[in-house]
């Protein structure tokens, strides 16, 4: 197999995903799918939602690294794609802070009456 | 870097090669260029649905019990089938770019044929749950779409057809929120007149009219031909491969109600009851709440309507990619365009699976 890469960080690594590799990622990835449905049958309280959040995480980490080749791709690229998770998450944790913060106030009659906004 | 690509450097000045571009030294430079400009591409992506996911969150965050509600009309084993053919798919692509690193032309060819067939089949069983709801709004002929508009969809059936009024699940609805319609119904006539012969001035008046027409279908029907205490405790089916049939009402209600003895319960009673099952019927939903189901399918048809047009746009890339291949464009050398599009279609993946417990298995 030519050596297509030379400039790639980890050049002593095979470039083309080796298919053990790629199928035990994919029973892997079948078996996190079926453990987040599974786990839905369990009711945990609020746990629920963290291990489902969790799974789908796992699972994503797995794409990236494996079917992506991001774990023998320039660290630069996996930096990208983790900040724009991050931002993402940031975006989404000030957002809540923030609306459940007031969501008690829309919900008292004498403030909002009516049921229109949110 | 290393003296392998300085080889390549100066063989690339005696022998350029065709797929690479004039401002670039080597081919590895270019596909190194290309490859961060997608994973650029892919982070803005993912800022985008970001937004989407924002608002899931804080929607879900202020209003759990009105998604704990909704989520009912989606189908697990849909979302669930979908998963596993888009994780097939992925598995498929991944593949065809190592055959494309291996300069092996008939593989590559097949294996991107065989991720386009795993892209249809997504895209039909999300036609199917798509026509599923469109029926349940174009049955009601009221010409407003009431999924959207929050009226009352409690006569709809889980992934179900509103064709036979004497449907199990219909009847199931009809059973538990009967008392409740029928204050409602008082209610809405007083306030929008005749409605049944005066033309609807309102995408509102229209669907309470037509809220009032499946109410009597139902009342006519299911009265005479069902018992509902059997129909109640009968347990939920398992077998879900024939998706196309009469649905259950949304799963558990039944339990739900022999569990508060009848009476339909707060929500919060329900939870903290720790029996296993929290479920939230329509009667669990205050007015205002009842008014915010709307906005769960909105946000579910917005972020599964961004996602799957994804999807076609990555089966038109491999398309044009598998008859680039066929014509022998890619080899050991050159397959940069395998592999960005490879990467899109693992990020249209990677995007699915945080949409599916999200959506579809709310708890």
């Amino acid at each position: 197999m030519p050596q297509i890469h030379a400039d790639s960080p980890s050049h002593d690594e095979p470039h083309a995903v080796p298919l053990r590799i790629l199928f035990a990622v994919f029973i892997a990835l079948l078996f996190f799918t079926f453990l987040t449905v599974a786990v839905t049958w369990v009711d945990l309280g609020s746990l629920n939602l963290w291990i489902a959040l969790a799974v789908a995480v796992i699972k994503a980490a797995m794409v990236c690294l494996y079917f992506m080749h991001l774990r023998w791709d320039s660290p630069f690229n996996g930096f990208i794609i983790t900040i724009s998770f991050i931002f993402v998450a940031l975006f989404i944790g000030l957002a809540l802070l923030d609306s459940v913060e007031y969501q008690p106030n829309y919900q008292k009659p004498s403030i909002a009456t009516d049921t229109g906004g949110g | 870097m290393s003296t392998a690509n300085a080889n390549h450097a100066q063989h690339s000045e005696d022998v350029r090669q065709p797929q690479l571009a004039h401002h670039f030294d080597t081919l590895e430079q270019q596909y190194s260029s290309a490859k961060l400009g997608m994973w650029a591409f892919l982070a803005t992506e993912i800022l985008m649905f970001g937004g989407l996911f924002c608002a899931y969150a804080v929607y879900r965050g202020t209003h759990p019990e009105v998604f704990l509600y909704a989520h009912h009309f989606l189908n697990t084993f849909w979302g669930a089938f979908n998963t596993v053919v888009l994780l097939a798919s992925s598995l498929t692509m991944a593949w065809g770019v190592r055959a494309a690193q291996l300069g092996n032309k008939p593989l590559l060819v097949l294996m991107l044929l065989l991720t386009l067939v795993g892209g249809c089949s997504f895209m039909v069983v999300k036609y199917i749950e798509y026509s599923d709801k469109w029926e349940h709004v174009s049955h009601h002929g009221s010409g407003s779409f009431s999924l959207f508009a929050g009226s009352r969809n409690a006569f709809y059936t889980e992934e179900g057809e509103f064709t036979d009024p004497t449907a199990v699940g219909q009847a199931v609805r009809y059973g538990e929120s009967k008392q409740h319609h029928d204050e409602h119904a008082i209610a809405h006539t007083n306030q929008a007149g005749d409605l049944h012969d005066a033309p609807a001035k309102t995408l509102e008046h229209q669907s309470k009219h037509a809220t009032e027409q499946g109410h009597q279908i139902v009342d006519a029907t299911a009265a005479k031909t069902l018992d509902f205490k059997s129909v109640q405790t009968r347990p939920m089916p398992t077998d879900r491969s024939d998706i196309r049939r009469p649905a259950p009402a949304p799963q558990g209600l039944s339990e739900a109600f022999e569990h508060i003895g009848g009476i339909p319960a707060p929500y919060e009673t329900l939870a903290d009851a720790g029996t296993g099952h929290s479920v939230v019927t329509w009667e669990d939903l205050d007015d205002r709440q009842q008014g915010l189901v709307s906005q769960f399918f909105q946000i579910y048809f917005m972020m599964t309507g961004l996602h799957g047009l994804h999807v076609l746009i990555g089966m038109g890339l491999i398309t044009w990619i598998m008859i680039r291949a066929l014509r022998g464009a890619f080899g050991p050398s050159y397959y940069t365009p395998v592999d960005l599009v490879g990467l899109y279609w693992h990020l249209v993946d990677l995007i699915w699976i945080f949409l599916f417990p999200l959506l579809y298995l709310i708890h």
